[in-house]
């Protein structure tokens, strides 16, 4: 195939495989209606916010799409009013019937699908690509998946989680969401909550509040009943006036480890029920017998996959010595073929980084692994002029010890690593304070068993990566977090 | 001439053996009749420390165990305690002045606690773990697997209160720290003897004696601790207290709960201290 020798910017206009040109495929946003501002979702009803409000952008032109309300201390307490009033006659009604409304959430998704895609793309800066084939009919997997189980809550902990096998919701849910899949996220958080019959009060990120009020529009659609699911949208403080709220019996977050760590601490001393989906620095092992092309595809769905926006990303390559060289080679002339750019466009790989603070800690990380020592690398590829972006990097010469190596960068940045034992594999994996996920490649079995039983890490991705389904278990271990979310594991969260 | 009895020296128990306190401190402890009995060895912030590092250095050996062997080990220390029964049941009437029938029952509960949890040992997994029908082409399975080391403060029962609350914990492959009883501490050092001839490995129990105020801090904000059970910690604010410390690096926590002792345990005394992990491969030609 194509040889290294030949320089880059030549290469890319000779070597027939990246001459190739693709003519611009742009989803049209006209199915979206975008409305120029928009206030918090609370008993069933778009009401204003008291806060002073925010805009929300779109990242990949800093077009400012909508103007979105802000939840004060006093909104979200209306909001929790809402869903405690609205509990009483939700967690009382039959399985059967809170599953048919899910059910109804899951087809109304599947039917506005496009819409919901297309918005998420505007909003968040993900390619359309992943929006429309991944986030939204895993959004409506989901809602079908959990609707099942509203009426089999007694199969779901026969074992009785208080040797009673008799679960019950545990109230209200005050559920916090970052703004990588912001939608995807909602369901994870709302579908099994409403499930088990809990109520919620949902913040999604502020830097991603839109699909989530679309989301609100479908619960009218679904007549879901006035209160069960409530919408506050602002930043932090209105994410803590959740969480913080006395009247709040289970929190449920997803975001980074500092963030998360505070959540724990403030609900110290009370009855409330915390789950914590949080930060990951996850080892992608590759070995020596690996499949080496469906090991670089691997990789770069581990890391490229939503810029690298993803808490289990595969952001550490653990590559063995005896193979690294050929590897990086064939890893290098397919992340030359990524596409980056207008995340709307069909054709593109990787879309825009979600906001400038993002882009900026993104820089900033990267600098440090400069000064540190390691070997950076991207391929050539022209970014726009507006918006905010990164190119696929990845780092060559890292140690353990190199921030890079430690850190969650939650970007499009891979920090390479070698190793020449699986042992050592191994510890080097686990040497983290977190604990997600990780990823073996190799095609021998009794190594992936082996490795796999001995990683530190809540989901373990064998010759596959970044693999998600509503029956699936997902969480992590150590400072990743605590509980699970999706299959049976996901209602244990919910039910007392 | 009357013979003088041969008083025992109650230590702590830390990595299989039975050191004093490295601090040189004790503490007395009076018997139900308010005499002295004897003086317990008051463990301090290092010996908390040094029964982490056995607790870990135990957890890789005694996870890696197979569910089986976990299972009869914790069945052997059953049968160490019914030939024992006589000296526990001694030890809680003097102790605790208790009636003979109150002695017999709980060291009865105690032995019989051990053996129920000993049958969990290769149940739990097929309980608790799950074949997950995926949409696509991938064999997926979630099994439960131990936190690691867990920091225990033990109610105040001596005998059954330790056991119920460590059995569930190793049985699962976590090791532990546990902070005995802090008005009966005695009981629970000889409980230890019974471990420590019990083919528990040194370390996947790690028992100190002394006050809760003041060792549990350590280990709630120890940062090579992954669990961290409260039941035995009677003050609502240091309970607060420690789960805040416990916070630092995101302990699995299990807060204070009234609990009757003699009940047959729900399995969350297990699965607080469980960790689910999913693995995913392809399935095809």
């Amino acid at each position: 195939m194509a040889d290294a020798e030949v320089p880059q910017r030549t290469r890319s206009r000779t070597d027939p495989a990246t001459a190739f040109t693709y003519a611009p495929a742009p989803e049209s946003r006209a199915i979206v209606d975008l409305r120029s501002s928009y206030g918090l979702f609370i008993d069933g009803v778009f009401v204003d916010g008291s806060g002073s409000g925010f805009k929300t952008i779109n990242p990949a032109t800093e077009e400012v799409l909508a103007q979105v309300a802000e939840a004060t201390e006093a909104d979200v307490d209306r909001a929790v009013r809402a869903a405690r009033k609205a509990f009483r006659s939700w967690s009382r009604m039959k399985g059967s019937e809170r599953g048919k409304y899910l059910f109804r959430i899951a087809r109304i998704i599947q039917e506005r699908a496009r819409e919901l895609a297309v918005l998420e793309s505007l909003d968040n800066g993900k390619p359309i690509r992943e929006s429309r084939d991944v986030d939204v009919p895993t959004v409506a997997a989901h809602f079908f998946y959990y609707a099942g189980w509203a009426d089999k809550l007694e199969f779901a902990l026969p074992e009785g989680r208080n040797g009673g096998g008799d679960p019950r919701p545990l109230g209200v849910a005050g559920q916090v969401i970052p703004w990588n899949f912001p939608l995807l996220m909602l369901a994870w958080k709302i579908a099994p909550a409403l499930a088990c019959g809990n109520t919620v009060v949902l913040k999604p990120a502020e830097t991603t509040p839109l699909t989530a009020l679309l989301f609100a529009e479908i619960c009218q659609q679904a007549d879901l009943p006035p209160g069960v699911v409530n919408i506050v949208t602002g930043a932090g403080e209105t994410g803590r006036a959740v969480v913080g709220h006395p009247d709040v019996d289970k929190v449920a977050f997803t975001g980074s480890t500092e963030v998360g760590r505070a959540i724990a601490r403030s609900v110290a001393g009370t009855s409330k029920k915390v789950t914590l989906e949080l930060g990951g620095k996850a080892a992608n092992i590759v070995f020596d017998d690996a499949p080496i092309d469906q090991a670089v595809e691997g990789i770069v769905n581990g890391i490229f996959f939503n810029q690298g926006h993803v808490c289990c990303a595969g952001s550490r390559l653990l590559v063995q010595e005896s193979i690294a060289e050929d590897v990086l080679h064939r890893l290098k002339r397919r992340m030359k073929t990524l596409r980056v750019g207008d995340p709307l466009d069909k054709n593109t790989d990787i879309g825009a980084i979600n906001s400038a603070e993002q882009l900026t800690r993104i820089r900033e990380l990267s600098e440090i692994g400069e000064q540190e020592g390691a070997g950076r690398w991207s391929p050539a590829c022209d970014l726009p002029d507006r918006g905010f972006w990164f190119p696929p990097t990845i780092f060559t010469g890292v140690s353990q010890a190199h921030r890079i190596a430690r850190e969650e960068i939650f970007g499009p940045v891979l920090s390479v690593i070698t190793f020449r034992t699986p042992k050592e594999a191994v510890e080097k994996a686990n040497n983290t304070p977190y604990g997600l996920s990780a990823g073996i490649w190799s095609d021998k079995g009794s190594r992936i068993l082996w490795v796999a039983s001995q990683l530190r890490a809540g989901v373990v991705w064998s010759n596959t990566f970044n693999r998600f389904d509503p029956a699936s278990p997902f969480g992590g271990y150590k400072e990743s977090g605590y509980g699970r979310e999706g299959g049976r594991h996901g209602l244990e969260g919910y039910l007392r | 001439m009357s013979r003088a009895d041969i008083r025992k020296t109650y230590k702590l128990y830390i990595g299989g053996a039975f050191p004093r306190s490295e601090s040189g401190r004790s503490f007395m402890v009076e018997d139900a009749k308010g005499a002295f009995w004897a003086n317990a060895s008051r463990a301090s912030r290092k010996d908390a420390r040094d029964a982490v590092k056995a607790a870990r250095a135990a957890f890789g050996g005694w996870s890696g165990r197979t569910a089986y062997n976990r299972g009869q080990v914790v069945y052997r220390i059953a049968e160490v305690l019914e030939g024992r029964r006589d000296q526990f049941e001694a030890e809680l009437r003097r102790s605790e002045g208790v009636t003979p029938a109150k002695a017999r029952t709980s060291v009865d509960a105690s032995i019989d606690r051990l053996v129920w949890y000993a049958g969990w040992a290769d149940k739990i997994a097929q309980v608790t773990g799950a074949a997950n029908p995926v949409a696509g082409p991938y064999f997926n399975h979630s099994a439960p697997e131990p936190s690691g080391v867990i920091a225990v403060a033990a109610p105040k029962d001596p005998l059954l209160g330790l056991v119920s609350v460590v059995a569930p914990v190793i049985t699962t492959g976590n090791t532990c720290v546990v902070i005995a009883s802090e008005p009966h501490p005695l009981t629970s050092i000889t409980l230890a003897e019974v471990m420590a001839t019990s083919d528990l490995p040194g370390g996947v129990v790690n028992v100190l004696t002394g006050s809760v105020p003041e060792i549990a801090p350590w280990l709630a904000s120890h940062m090579d601790v992954n669990g961290l059970d409260l039941t035995g910690v009677t003050d609502p604010e240091l309970a607060r207290e420690l789960e805040v410390a416990a916070a630092e690096n995101l302990k699995r926590v299990r807060r204070p709960a009234e609990e009757d002792l003699l009940a047959t345990p729900a399995l969350d005394r297990m699965t607080t201290f469980l960790e689910t992990k999913t693995v995913w491969h392809p399935m095809g030609l």
